[in-house]
């Protein structure tokens, strides 16, 4: 082009051409189909094949959940509407089996008139969580404290809830929003004493009974600073001796004394009245509080120096791993009573929450096995060199970490074990998804409905496990120490 | 030199069981096997009161009585007037082939749908995404009880089948037919057989089998010794052969020489009278239980085929295509490996979930081992504590196998560390 000029060139543009448009494809929703749908041969296939399995579920079951009912009392009931509204033959969902059976799916055979004790119980639970799991702003504390207070006074006083308790649930919901705007880890005293507390509210009977069991540490605390002036070792072990000997020999006797001198009861509520989703719930949550704790001691004596406690973790995790969780629900129902002293009963809910923990507390402890592994042993070294004993090591250096890293494997452990809770059908609880499901196709109104309880349960067992993968999500990221 | 140590002969006094650390951990374990073995004592002593209280005995005397009981499904021959024992073991085979077969179908869903996840198409990941997400977040025992009721209350009985204009039809070009009683598939049979091998005890394996078994192995072999010997080669000259033909060829050619010679083909399912016969009718049981269990594990394959993948940094394959590798032998010399390395273990734990979760037959009446001796069995006996113990026992031994073999095969593709 080196013999070009100026001069013979025929036109120079000397004005901008203003910006074009990109062409049609590629911009705009032609250019994300183009990109995401169809890039290639292979792609489109995929992409058709996609919308097949889509379109032959929407022809499948549109219909299906287009005439669905939600007022009816039986299924012949839910049939006759569909084909007076449809036309004869027409296909219809009959969600008015959950709108009748709610009660029983939520509350089990749980006695009507205390129905609010439950969702008492239920809306305290959230405050004993706020400490541990929202006490990173006070905002998301605000929500979850306000909505909470509303929906559960709410619901209580729907139920019917005596002003008496209606008033205790408001001044501790209304006192732990005034104390969470404050100082948030005093909340965590009323999460100690919140598992004594729900279990009182959830079986009822004499209030002296979970006080007699919290008195165990408080004898121990006592014992301790009695004798700790003497011999600090004998002041150690007085206060692991004491609590448990008086656990043992005088909490029941205690207990029923100060009942017959100062009553203190209200209903009891016997475990076979238990079902539903309080009964997942009630499961799921206990197993939840003890897993994590009893999986961290796990893990530690895993990878323990001393011979023996190390042995013992690997034979009790492997163990527990090595077996199917119905085994050792049917351990618990039908073997506990040769293991333990002739004549002793002991609760069918009480022994299969403690199966329950076992089980998931073996999964946990591999879990945090994994976490603790990971941290570099730096951290280790770096405990060691600043003078910290195991103790002090393990709580402020190395578990902070290794629980960090290991949280999704710890909430997927919660999540199964929280779906798990439905095996409890097989040792005659009346969970929500399969007894509770028979037992509402038992009746006649409701004989032949398969689909839309299953549906059902299983939407609730969804919201919930995605909402602690999400909450597990959420908590990584808040904890995330790295700058990446 | 001085000595900065503590001066050795300090004498004992008792607090420092406590307070030395030399003899700290071993009083700590003192106490630990003292408690523990109180407990264990304690537990036996409850059991033997109980059972003296009872009037029972703890001996396993019971497994050879006559069972008097039958089984649906029995892949070894099996009547009513067999032993307990026999009944376990019959329980024990049908727990191993949901197992293996829902291992299989699940791992191969898993890869798809893991791999799935990860495309460009919008469509096809999000859709996966569902599935995994639906899968993951519900009771398995949920998915078993709505597969098993699609079967029993969707599907046409066996008698829909019947006349000229049949109200239902089979799949899969008229081999496979879904009634609400079974699943009819179709069964291989010879035409040339060369009759069974007794082991005793009436459990017979055919020539046939483990010809082809044979055949297998040796070919397996083979293939092994044809890449080494071309390794070698490329080793000597640099230029590594063609082998693909071999390979196939010793992989399918003698096992097509079996079947010709055997005569093997399918015989489809027929409808004579209110049922199929000919085909096998495969208990619809077990089939809502291995299509339960695959779907449910696959979600759970797919995440971790997916993590596994995304564990492998990007570097990895750009590196590899510098080097000139075409991408199928980036895929299986530089990623695969690697990805593998993360896959494998927790790969092996959704094989023991998947083993484990098949207890859950109880819910679809499969008589698995749970069925049978933790079912059935007990029931008739009233041996709840030996029953129990020895089902424990037994699925004890099976995840024991299985996570020591999947540990071999773990090692041998794990990063060579020094």
């Amino acid at each position: 082009m080196s013999d070009t000029h100026a001069q013979t060139v025929p036109f120079v543009r000397e004005t901008m051409l203003p910006p074009a448009d990109p062409p049609l494809r590629e911009a705009g929703a032609v250019r994300w189909l183009r990109e995401n749908l169809f890039s290639g041969p292979a792609n489109t296939v995929l992409t058709i094949l996609g919308f097949l399995i889509i379109w032959f579920l929407v022809s499948h079951f549109w219909d299906w959940i287009a005439h669905s009912v939600w007022n009816a009392d039986s299924l012949a009931d839910c049939r006759r509407i569909i084909a007076e509204t449809w036309g004869e033959g027409a296909r219809g969902a009959c969600w008015a089996v959950i709108r009748e059976r709610w009660n029983q799916y939520v509350f089990g055979f749980y006695p009507v008139e205390l129905y609010w004790r439950p969702t008492m119980a239920f809306g305290l639970l959230f405050v004993a969580l706020t400490p541990v799991l929202f006490s990173a702003s006070v905002m998301i504390r605000r929500i979850v404290l306000v909505l909470t207070t509303v929906l559960t006074l709410w619901a209580m006083t729907v139920l019917g809830a005596p002003a008496v308790w209606l008033a205790f649930a408001a001044v501790v919901l209304v006192g732990a929003l005034a104390v969470s705007e404050r100082r948030v880890s005093w909340l965590l005293v009323f999460s100690i004493l919140y598992p004594l507390m729900g279990v009182w509210f959830l079986w009822g009977g004499s209030a002296w009974g979970p006080v007699m069991v919290l008195m165990g540490p408080v004898l121990g605390w006592i014992a301790w600073r009695l004798l700790s002036g003497l011999s600090p070792m004998a002041a150690a072990v007085a206060a692991l001796v004491v609590p448990v000997l008086w656990w043992l020999l005088y909490a029941g006797t205690a207990a029923r004394d100060a009942e017959a001198l100062v009553s203190l009861a209200i209903p009891a509520v016997a475990s076979d009245r238990f079902g539903g989703f309080l009964l997942s719930i009630t499961i799921g949550v206990a197993g939840i509080a003890m897993s994590l704790p009893l999986g961290i001691v796990l893990a530690l004596a895993r990878r323990s120096d001393m011979f023996l406690v190390k042995s013992l973790a690997v034979i009790f995790i492997e163990f527990i791993r090595g077996v199917p969780l119905i085994a050792l629900l049917f351990v618990a129902s039908l073997l506990l009573n040769y293991f333990l002293p002739p004549g002793t009963t002991f609760d069918i809910i009480l022994r299969v929450i403690i199966m329950v923990t076992l089980f998931a507390a073996a999964y946990m402890a591999e879990v945090i096995r994994g976490g603790l592994a990971a941290l570099p042993k730096g951290q280790y070294e770096a405990a060691d060199a600043l003078g910290l004993d195991y103790w002090k090591a393990q709580r402020l250096i190395v578990l902070p970490q290794a629980l960090k890293i290991s949280i999704p494997g710890i909430v997927s452990t919660f999540i199964g074990m929280f779906k798990d809770t439905t095996l409890v059908t097989f040792v005659g609880l009346y969970d929500p998804l399969k007894s509770m499901s028979d037992a509402v196709r038992a009746s006649t109104s409701w004989k032949g409905i398969y689909w839309e309880p299953y549906i059902f349960v299983g939407a609730i067992f969804f919201l919930i496990c995605f909402g602690m993968s999400r909450y597990s999500m959420y908590l990584e990221r808040r904890l995330a120490r790295d700058h990446r | 030199m001085t000595d900065v140590r503590a001066p050795q002969n300090a004498s004992f006094r008792p607090s420092m069981l406590i307070y030395d650390r030399r003899y700290r951990s071993l009083t700590f374990q003192v106490i630990v096997f003292v408690l523990v073995m109180a407990l264990a004592w304690w537990l036996v002593n409850n059991t033997i009161q109980n059972l003296a209280a009872m009037g029972k005995t703890f001996n396993f005397g019971f497994l050879w009585q006559r069972a008097g009981y039958d089984i649906p499904q029995t892949p070894i021959p099996y009547t009513s007037d067999d032993t307990h024992f026999r009944a376990a073991v019959v329980g024990l085979l049908n727990t191993l082939i949901v197992s293996v077969l829902g291992c299989i179908a699940a791992t191969v869903l898993g890869i798809v749908a893991g791999v799935a996840r990860l495309s460009k198409n919008w469509l096809i990941a999000r859709l996966m995404t569902v599935y995994v997400e639906a899968f993951r977040n519900m009771p398995l025992l949920l998915w078993i009880l709505i597969v098993f009721a699609i079967f029993t209350e969707v599907m046409p009985p066996p008698n829909a089948f019947r006349g000229d204009d049949p109200s239902a039809s089979m799949i899969l070009f008229d081999h496979v037919a879904l009634t609400n009683r079974y699943t009819a598939i179709p069964t291989l049979a010879m035409t040339n057989d060369p009759g069974s091998l007794d082991l005793g005890a009436r459990i017979t394996f055919n020539w046939a089998t483990l010809a082809f078994a044979a055949v297998l192995i040796g070919g397996w072999l083979a293939r092994r010794a044809i890449n080494r010997w071309a390794q070698d080669v490329q080793d000597r000259t640099g230029v590594r052969p063609t082998t693909w033909w071999m390979s196939l060829a010793v992989m399918t050619v003698p096992s097509l020489l079996l079947i010709w010679y055997f005569g093997l083909h399918l015989v489809a399912p027929e409808l004579r009278g209110f049922n199929f016969t000919g085909g096998l009718n495969v208990q619809n049981g077990l089939v809502a239980l291995w299509l339960a269990l695959t779907l449910y594990t696959g979600a759970f394959i797919a995440e971790i085929v997916r993590a596994g993948i995304l564990a492998v940094s990007r570097g990895q394959s750009e590196a590899a295509f510098a080097l000139g590798l075409r991408p199928r032998r980036t895929m299986s010399l530089v990623i695969l490996p690697q990805a593998l390395r993360v896959i494998i273990p927790p790969l092996i734990s959704q094989y023991l979930n998947l083993t484990k979760n098949s207890s859950l037959a109880i819910a679809v009446g499969y008589m698995d081992i749970r069925g049978t001796l933790g079912g059935t069995t007990l029931n008739q006996t009233g041996r709840e504590l030996e029953a129990i113990l020895l089902m424990m026992g037994v699925y004890l031994t099976l995840s024991l196998i299985i996570s020591a073999g999947m540990n071999v095969f773990n090692a041998r593709v794990k990063l060579k560390e020094r």
